[in-house]
Formats: structure tokens, sequence, C-alpha cells
């Protein structure tokens, strides 16, 4: 892997190899496919957010014309999750968010499926609702889980306290923050808040299972986590692995919230109940919202201490996460958000109390950036606060501060120069880009005023500590080559940046290489879950491996069809050649497939490149201090936005986003630009317009796209994107990970911008003109 | 009269140039009939509910979202569908312009700005923005989709 | 998707369409008379609506009239939104239909859809406030034409087996200075907070408000004292905003309080309309 080389397809634009089918409108996705004779299932959802179930009536239900089956929670009364076993998949004896699934009607058709759940009659015994994290962490709450002493706990670093809400409370204890805190000349402490919200991408959820006689269940669908269904139906429904089969094909969007096991369960137990038959379960928007999981909701409270030059000395952050009704991933998102608490900072006395909590909300998993952006928001308001404070610029604060390589991340993980990008060249650049030094505040004419904000971020990506990829290459007749592995196109152009790998590696134009767009987990080498931004890491690294393998096969056939020693040949250009003589050489076709002498003896055989690759040396955290290597790098970025902000009816439009990012070396700078853009986007449209609202009994009242307002076409702010690329020495060609990152700082940087036009803290999502409207209201009181 | 009791009727849908039969119930929206009986999935069931435009077809040349027209309504409409445009120069920019990540929004963004080319081949801005503010996308932010259209206009201005 | 079965039809004259209803009226028949069909499909699809036959509006010549008769300007009830916005016979109008939902939606979306909507917004009012708008009904018992406020006020007086079928103002009211606003939570699409449609005539402002309490309503009183030239401006728009016919909407899109804020703002920006 020389920096030195020029490169063919590493590092350019190359043109996608999924758009022109996306552009024609030929290309299916899961919901796209219908089979005659296919059963359709429809859920019946709960009206309560908590409530006993009494009974459920389904005789009218029944009597629909076409129903085959009703499934309810007593057929499979277990619980399931991929880190605290705690979830029902149908409710079981009880409800605990409004939306959770009660019942599923299998029918001929879908309108007389959904007819049919629209009759089932549940009796509810309403219990009081916890509606919110503060009133959930009080000691006299109601308890959503009488039995939370008893589930499994599926991975170690999960620690739930029996007899109240919360299900997990991650520690970190780093130096000795209580004296720290003492000596600290100036301090900071603030709160901020938001609801849930929504992934809402713009594919619904959809499934379709089916068992054949032999006892093979056969599961298509939107997943992100091919492999984890496989694992929760083993684990959890005692079927063997093997006789497990998913496929999925190119997703309409996930943002996180494919990567869990939600419907894929129900659509087999649906399958289970007409025996086996083929059944599609298609969500309706309004359960894509609620009933499948949403994106946390956080309270959180950070303490920063410094010097009286600005240097970070103590810091203590406490998480209450809303997790809704179910711990899901919520739980490792508060593992995520206790391990990078601090943001990319040097603090040395670091005290975080991280605490997954239950309400009675529609239950929440990953969102893209799993914890960093929501953390990033507290941090990055708390990091102005105290520049304000110590009266520095924001930006020499965060410069100052910066974490460097022989500094420790909160968990005490060495940070080294390989294993972080750089965050004050980040910074430096952002600043540039956004014009920092004409000033924060312009006025632009009768009660407009231009002020901008700033954000510094991190991430790091908490795979399994055996999170691994696998990739194969194969070969066709004419040279060109198939390359197969699990990692699942969501629409970031995973596909596209691991054929630029394969192409510069075999030396091959970028259209001789044939990617498998959907995915067999039968065939397809092991992938961990699509998720993290450790696809091009893991993923990359599994395809480098893989042809290597490849190249070492040809290189062995060619020479023996060349009389010569195999460490003097070279690929390119399609051909096998002499490095000292070019001309002479064999071309790939004629090899790939093994050799035919002309007197008819054929040797080699077909070139199979095999590549894998695993994460390594990463550990769980330590239960009491969080010491531990969680993540196997950091990614690093500056943000900043621009907003022209009404000084009258407080309205505002926001002009500019800037983005920095180091992440390594870019593979594809065009699909790098594009996942920036669409993670400002969603970041910028969360942190202004996006929330669940709920009324004082937990139900949602906003559960449609008409009125969970997000970002429009038109209303957008121009995108700025630059990368600093410091390579990383274990990464494929030197890249990290960049999915997520776009997301990350937008709220932080929003919400800086406003607080400095307003001049009100502004320390809540989203950033509705109200919002900022009663913070001016409050400050002047 | 054009009319339907309970139960199913055959009718004639007139789509992209072509008359094809589809069975329906009087409730049957364009949209489901698009895709589950003519096998035209190129609309997509987003919401269902006119707020995404996920699912936009040209009726008469106007772009509907066709999950708020019955099958039953579109009887003596012509009906465009995403599959009815061919590697037009729009669908092109889309591609070259980085226009397109996950592709769901695709087929519905780009049959309304194929209407809006059509109407206002000299669509400023605010045009721009008032058509396309119907329909969402959750992947790129809209930057490249406005260069895409941008370029279709310009383009075709200069023809 | 609409779980439910019904029989469809679509009438080519008004007497057909009364023949038809009274038949399936007289079977007990629940029956939704059918414009745009945007708020039936999105309301059956959730189960908030339930209908056994749907009569289709769009076919009646009547309904689907867009034009300019002798001093009036005539709006068929089955005109979707879109077409009297390109046709811009009355000004006001087009402008604040334009905040109506998205611009897709509006090519389905119909002014007598959007006066009978169930919800509390009807927009399509406003302008028709302004402007003494009359509307023509068809029923069993034939036909009537009244002030707009006389079947649309709180709630919709429309009769058993009544449909709308045009709206009309007089030609004057498109000539006169005209202002539409509309406000909402935070993006552009999306149900108002505050809406408002202004004419001035005769140097006077005439106003109506949606979506600051249950109903679309224009009101004398807030008029009077706006156009109160003894007062100073600010004092017109507090007093104004004391005087809505019902208590100030408080939900999700906006509490109370805030609401009245910018109901402020809006007036600010209505007064000086006037003053203009």
């Amino acid at each position: 892997m020389s920096e030195n080389q020029i490169r063919s397809s590493v590092g350019k634009p190359e043109q996608r190899i999924d758009t022109v089918e996306k552009a024609a409108g030929t290309l299916r996705y899961i919901g796209d496919y219908t089979v005659p004779g296919l059963l359709h299932a429809k859920l019946a959802t709960s009206t309560y957010a908590h409530a006993k179930i009494k009974s459920i009536d389904t005789k009218d239900a029944w009597a629909v014309k076409g129903v085959r089956a009703i499934v309810t929670g007593d057929m499979f009364p277990y619980h399931i999750g991929p880190i605290l076993a705690d979830r029902p998949p149908l409710a079981y004896e009880k409800v605990r968010y409004y939306g959770e699934p009660v019942a599923i009607v299998v029918a001929d058709q879908e309108h007389q499926a959904k007819k049919a759940a629209n009759k089932i009659k549940v009796d509810y015994e309403p219990l009081p609702v916890v509606n919110s994290v503060k009133q959930a962490f009080q000691s006299d709450a109601p308890v959503i889980h009488e039995n939370l002493g008893q589930y499994t706990k599926i991975i170690s670093n999960v620690y739930p306290q029996a007899g109240s809400n919360i299900g997990s409370h991650i520690k970190i204890r780093k130096g000795d923050f209580i004296s720290a805190w003492e000596s600290c000349e100036t301090t900071v402490t603030a709160n901020f808040s938001f609801n849930l919200s929504d992934h809402a991408a713009l594919e619904t959820r959809s499934a379709r299972v089916e068992i054949n006689p032999a006892g093979k269940v056969v599961i298509h669908s939107c997943t992100q986590s091919p492999f984890t269904i496989k694992k929760v139906l083993n684990q959890f429904f005692n079927i063997e692995v093997g006789n497990i089969i998913v496929h999925t094909p190119m997703l309409g969007g996930a943002f996180g919230g494919k990567g869990t096991v939600q419907l894929e369960p129900l659509a087999y137990l649906a399958s289970v109940a007409v025996g086996g038959k083929l059944v599609k379960l298609d969500y309706d928007r309004e359960e894509d919202m609620i009933t499948a999981p949403c994106h946390i909701g956080l309270d959180a409270t950070i303490k920063l201490g410094a010097d009286k030059n600005g240097k970070l000395l103590a810091g203590q952050y406490t998480f209450l996460i809303d997790s809704g009704a179910y711990t899901d991933q919520a739980a490792g998102i508060t593992r995520a958000m206790a391990l990078d608490c601090t943001g990319p900072y040097h603090i040395e006395n670091v005290w975080c109390d991280s605490y997954c909590m239950y309400t009675n909300h529609p239950y929440a998993t990953s969102f893209r950036g799993y914890g960093h952006p929501e953390l990033t928001f507290a941090v990055e308001r708390t990091m102005d606060m105290l520049a304000k404070k110590l009266n520095l610029d924001p930006i020499d604060l965060r410069i100052k501060n910066a974490i460097k390589p022989g500094h420790t991340s909160p968990t005490q993980a060495v940070i080294t120069a390989n294993n972080i990008g750089d965050a004050k060249q980040c910074i430096i650049r952002a600043k540039e880009l956004i014009n920092w030094d004409e000033g924060i505040k312009q006025e632009t004419g009768k009660n407009k005023i231009r002020t901008k904000g700033i954000s510094l971020f991190w991430k790091t990506s908490t795979t399994a500590t055996n999170a691994q990829s696998g990739a194969v290459l194969t070969f066709e007749a004419d040279g060109s080559v198939n390359l197969n592995t699990a990692a699942i196109e969501l629409g970031q152009g995973a596909k596209t940046i691991l054929a630029q790998i394969v192409a510069e590696k075999l030396g091959m134009d970028i259209k001789k290489v044939h990617v498998t767009m959907e995915l067999n987990t039968q065939y397809d080498p092991h992938q961990w879950r699509t998720v993290a931004s450790s696809t091009t890491y893991l993923a990359g690294r599994a395809v480098v491996a893989a042809a290597d393998d490849a190249i070492k096969q040809l290189k062995k056939t060619a020479s023996i069809v060349l009389q010569c020693s195999e460490d003097d040949l070279d690929l390119g250009g399609g051909r096998v050649f002499l490095r000292p003589n070019p001309e002479y050489g064999v071309e790939i076709k004629d090899i790939a497939l093994g050799y035919k002498f002309p007197n008819g003896h054929s040797i080699e055989g077909q070139v199979i490149g095999r590549g894998k690759y695993i994460q390594r040396h990463l550990t769980p955290m330590d239960k009491e201090t969080g010491f531990g290597k969680p993540g196997p790098w950091w990614s690093v970025g500056a943000q900043a936005v621009e907003v022209e902000w009404n000084t009258k009816d407080y309205t505002y439009k926001i002009l500019k986003a800037v983005n920095v990012l180091d992440g390594g070396t870019i593979i594809n700078p065009a699909t790098a630009t594009q996942q920036m853009r669409g993670g400002m986007y969603l970041g910028l449209s969360f942190a202004s317009h996006e929330s669940f609202c709920f009324d004082e009994n937990g139900v949602v009242l906003n559960p449609q796209l008409r009125d969970y307002q997000m970002i429009r076409f038109g209303e957008h702010p121009e995108y700025i994107v630059d990368f600093i690329e410091s390579p990383a020495a274990d990464g494929p060609f030197g890249a990290r990970g960049i999915g997520e990152y776009g997301v990350i700082g937008m709220a932080g940087a929003l919400g800086n911008a406003l607080t400095a036009a307003a001049e009100a803290d502004l320390n809540h999502l989203p950033l509705t003109p109200e919002l900022i409207w009663i913070a001016k209201k409050g400050t002047n009181q | 009269m054009l009319s339907n009791k309970m139960g199913k009727t055959l009718v004639n849908i007139h789509v992209n140039g072509d008359t094809r039969e589809a069975v329906i119930r009087s409730a049957d929206t364009l949209l489901q009939t698009l895709r589950d009986e003519l096998g035209l999935t190129g609309a997509k069931r987003a919401c269902q509910n006119g707020d995404c435009g996920a699912c936009t077809v040209l009726i008469n040349g106007e772009p509907m979202h066709s999950c708020l027209c019955l099958t039953i309504e579109m009887q003596d409409k012509m009906i465009t569908t995403i599959e009815g445009l061919t590697d037009t120069p729009l669908q092109r920019a889309f591609v070259d312009k980085w226009a397109i990540q996950c592709g769901f929004c695709t087929p519905g963004f780009i049959i309304n700005a194929h209407a809006l080319i059509e109407k206002h081949p000299d669509a400023d801005d605010q045009t721009i923005d008032e058509w396309m503010s119907s329909n969402l996308c959750r992947c790129t932010g809209y930057q490249e989709i406005k260069e895409a259209i941008k370029t279709v206009l310009t383009d075709t201005d200069a023809v | 998707m609409i779980a439910f079965d019904f029989e469809y039809y679509r009438p080519e004259s008004i007497q057909e369409t009364i023949e038809i209803f009274q038949k399936l009226d007289q079977k007990k028949k629940k029956v939704c008379f059918f414009s745009g069909g945007t708020e039936f499909i999105t309301f059956a699809r959730v189960h908030q609506v339930h209908a056994d036959a749907v009569i289709d509006l769009k076919g009646i010549p009547e309904c689907t009239a867009l034009e300019g008769k002798e001093n009036d300007l005539i709006f068929g009830a089955s005109v979707h939104l879109n077409q009297l916005i390109e046709a811009n016979l009355f000004p006001l109008l087009s402008q604040n239909l334009r905040n109506i939902a998205d611009h897709t939606s509006r090519n389905k979306i119909t002014l007598g859809g959007n006066l009978n909507s169930r919800l509390m917004y009807r927009e399509g009012m406003l302008p028709l406030l302004v402007a003494d708008a009359k509307v023509t009904m068809y029923g069993i018992e034939g036909h009537e034409t009244h002030p707009i406020t006389q079947v649309f006020g709180k709630q919709s007086s429309l009769k058993h087996g009544q449909f709308l079928t045009q709206i009309s103002i007089d030609g004057s009211f498109a000539k006169m200075p005209y202002l539409a606003i509309k406000r909402t939570r935070i993006s552009k699409i999306g149900y108002p907070i505050v809406s408002i449609a202004a004419l001035v005539k005769d140097e006077k402002l005439r106003i109506a408000f949606s979506g600051i309490c249950e109903y679309p309503f224009r009101s004398r009183k807030i008029e009077d004292i706006l156009n109160d030239k003894g007062l100073p401006v600010h004092e017109r728009i507090d007093k104004a905003v004391s005087c809505i016919p019902g208590p100030m909407i408080d939900d999700r899109h906006a509490s109370g309080q805030y609401r009245k804020f910018v109901l402020q703002n809006v007036l600010e920006e209505a007064m000086e309309f006037l003053e203009g």
C-alpha cells in the first residue's frame, strides 16, 4: 500500500455503480417484489403508552374475508434484544409504548389484513405513564420493567438496575474529578435536552419470510444486519443458524434504523402461523415511525472546569438517555456516549454517568452517529459557554484543548499518531471556509443579523470486539471480476468504494469489477453489521486481502505459463507480465479460470480470491471505571454553520454549513462529499425541525411526515465540504471511517450560531423560532 | 357515467403510451394499481399520505401524488411514470451531478422535475423550490438535486 | 391504503348527482361527496372516515367552471388549487392558496374540498371572507346561493345531501391591494400557526384569520379596531389580539403565548401594508 504510487482508482471521484438503475426507476427494493399467492401481514398496535392487556378479542377480525391467521403475544412470550433481552416481539401481558405491536393478522390481501387488524379489540387497563427521562429517573417513578433483574444480558457491558427504570448504567472514572474540580478557576454547568425523533428513511421497513418443509427459514428484508437476524432467530427462536438464509437487496436509506431486528421475527411468527407460507409484512409510515424503533431523546448535564487560561482540567457528564420502552441499541449508545463523552479534548479528570432510561415512549435504536451528535450538541454548547466566560475566541479554546497523540481518551485508551485524525487542522480549515475572521456577528439589514457557530467533534466505531468482514473474488472468462461481500448498499456508496479498491489492486478499469448488489447469507462471507462507519475499514481490508490472494494465484498460474519466478511478475492493464520485460506476459482472461496449454493440458484452475479482516485488540469496558479499548480509531472533524436570524420574529435561515473531516485517506472524494452533505442535512434537520410530540398520556401526536417536520428542498443551506487526510497505517489505502460524521457537529454548531444571534443560551432542541423566543423571554426577565 | 359498485372491476389504464388492463377496487389508489397490478414499481410507497412525493406520477403532464388518486378517477387520463422516461437528459444529469444516494426518492424527483422543465423551461429558483419542495429526500440534503435540475434548465435554454 | 370497500360514482350533471344521492340515501348508504379527495383518502386510510359510496363531483361542468361573468368571478368548487393560482383571476386568492400544502398536492386539492375540510384551518376561506363571497349549493330541495359566512361559519351548515358547486365574488375585489401571510412552526410546508388574508377596500383594511382559533373567521370588531386611525398602531394591535372570537389555540405547533407573539408580528405587517 505505497502512498507514493500514482493511483488509478482509489482517491478518484469514480462514478457510482448503482445510480443508473436508480435514475431509471427500475431498481427493485424489498417492497417492490411480489409473488402470486403471497400472504400479507398487518399489525394491530397499542393505543396506550402503558397498560396491562386484560384480553384480546379477535372474533370480529376473524370474520373478515381472507383472514388466514391471527398471532398474539402468547404465541411467543419471551424477551429478545441485542444487548439486554427485555422485549417481547409482540406485547405480552402489558404494553409499554404507544404503537407497540399487539397482534399480527395474516390475510390473502393487504387491505383485508388491515381491515381485520383494525377490528381487533384489546381490553386495556391503563397504568401510570412515565413520560420523560427526568420522571423515569425519580426514585418513586412507576417501574416499567418489573422483572428487570431477570433479563438475560447478551453482551457484558450492560448494567441494569432492578427495581428502577435504569436499563443500563455505564461509568467513566478517569483521574480524580472531585479534587480537580475544586482547583478549577473557571467552571460552567449546563443542562441540555431534546425528545425522541426518527430516522424517517424514505423506504419504509418491509420483510417477507417463508419456511420450507425441510425447515429452512428464508427471509428477505431491508436490513443493515442480515447475520444478526440469523443470530436472533437462532438465539431466541431455536432455529439452527445454518437453516436461516437472509436476502438483502439495496436499501432506500437506513441511518441506523434498520440495524436492529424487529420486523423479521414478526414476519417469522406470521409465517409460522400459516404453516410456513410466504408472508410479507410492510410497515405503513406511521408504524415505521413509532412501532419500529426510533432515535433517542436525551437530558444531559455537563460540568466543565478549566484553569484561568482555558486549559480544561475536569469534566463531569451525566446523560439520561430516553431509550423508550425497551433498551435495544440505546444501551450500546449509552456506552458509546460515555466512552467518548469529552469530545475531542484532552481532559485528565473525567467523571461520567451514562444512564439508559426506560420511559413509555417508542423505543430507540442506533441513529447515524450513535450517540455522538447528541453528546456533541451538549459538549460543544458547553465549550462555547466556557469560551464566553473566559473571554476567549471559541476556536482558540478548542485548539488549546484538542486531544493529541500521547493523551488518553475517557476510557484511558491511548491516542497515537495513527489512530486519530488531526483535529487542529480540521478546525483551522473550517475557520477559513466559514470566514470566521470577519467576525461572528454581522448586521445585514432591517431586523436581520448573520452569525456563525462552530463545533469540533470525534467518534470512534464501537463495533463488537470480534467484528469482521470477508470478501470473495471470482473471475469471468473475459478477465473481469466479481466481488462478493456482505457489505450492504444503503445509499452510502459502499459497493462503489469496494469496487475501486479491487480496480486499484488488480490494475483494472472499475467497469470490469462487478459487485454483487444483493446479499445472500448462504454464500456471502460473514460480515458484521453495515453500521458504525466501519464498512470501508473492515470490508475494505477484507477486499484488499482478497485481491492480494487473487494476485498471488494469478501470479502462480502465470509463472508456470511464463516459466519464471512469481516474484518477478506484476499486474496491470488486464495482464500479468514480467516486471523487467513488460511485453512478456499473459492476459488475465487466459489464466483467471486456469490455463490450457496448446496440447490440451490444463493447470491451476479458477482463481478464487479470499480475504477477511477482524478487529484487533478491542476490549469491553471495565464496569467501575470504563477502562478499555472499545474502538479501533477516531475520525475527527470540525463543522461550522452560518445563519441569518430575524431579530423581530426569531425565524432564521441557515445560509451555509461547513464540514472538514479527517477520516484518513478518502477513497472516493465524490461519494465522500455526498455522505458529508447528507449527514449535514440530517444533523441540521434534526437540530432545527425534528421531534416527536407526546401528549400527557405518552401518545405520539405526530407519527406522520405531514407534521413531523423536516428541512425541505429550498430550505437547505449551501454545503461546503473539505477533507484532511491523515492516513491510518492499518486502514485500506489509509482510510478510516466517515459515513456518519456529517451529522455529528451540526446541532452544536447551529446551537452556537443561534445563541450568538439571540444572545440567549439555546440548550434544547429542536431549535424552532418558538424555542428561541422562550429562551429570549427567559433572559429578558 | 363512470361508476363501480362494491367489489372489483376491470379498467383500462393509459400509462406510458400503452393501454393496459387492471383489476381494481373503487378504494384502490393509483399508486397501488401501478405497483401491484401493472408491475410499475418505480413510484414508491413511502407515506401514502401525500406528504413525501415518492409516489409522484404525471397525470396529463401534471405531477400528482399517486397515493392521493383513486385508480378509478384516473381511468380516462394519460399517466406517465418513471418507467416512461428513458435515458432523458434529466436522468443523466442526476447521475452525473451525484444527485442520487439510496435512490428511493429519485423517481419522484425526476418525474416532478421533468414536468417542471416542460412547463417552465425558464424556471427561476423560486419556482424550482416551490415545485420540488413537494419531494422529500433524506440522503442528499438537496444541493446536488437542485444542481442537476438547473443544469438541464440551462441546457434547455441553450437549445 | 383504504381497508374498506365503497361504491364510486362520477355523475356528469347536477341532476344526475342528486338522483344518485337520493337512490343511495334511500338504501341508507353513507355517502361522501368527493372533490379532490385528498382528505377523504388520507382520513379513510387511518380509519377516521368511512363511506359506503362516494360521489365524485369533478364530472359536473358547473363544478369545474373558472371564469369572469359580467362583474362576477366564478370559481367551480372542484377546480384544483394550482388551476386557480395559474388563472389568477383573484390575486389574493392565488397568493393565499399557494401557501396550502405543497405544489404537487395542489394539483389535486380543490377549493370546495378545502372549504369542507374536517380540519380547523380551511385557509381557502380567508380571501373569500374578505371579498364577501357567495356560495352556490345544490341538493334534493333545489339550489341555494348564500353569503359564505352563512354556510361556512364555525362549522359547515350544508344540509344532508347538499354539495357545493360554485363560489363567486364581485370582480372589483380582485383589483384591490391585497396581502396574504402564512406563518408555520418552522418549515414552510406544514399547517399554519397564523394565516391571514387582507384587502384594502375604500381605504379600510379587511382581514380574515386562520390557525389562531378553532375556525377561520373575519371579525368586524377587529377590523374597526385596526382601522381606527385615532389609536397608535401598537395599541390597535394589542386590542385586536384580545378580541379574537375564541381561545387562542395552544398545541404542538405553537403554544398560545407564542402564537399571540406571531399574530402581533403578522398584524404589524398588515398595518404597514395598510399604511402603504
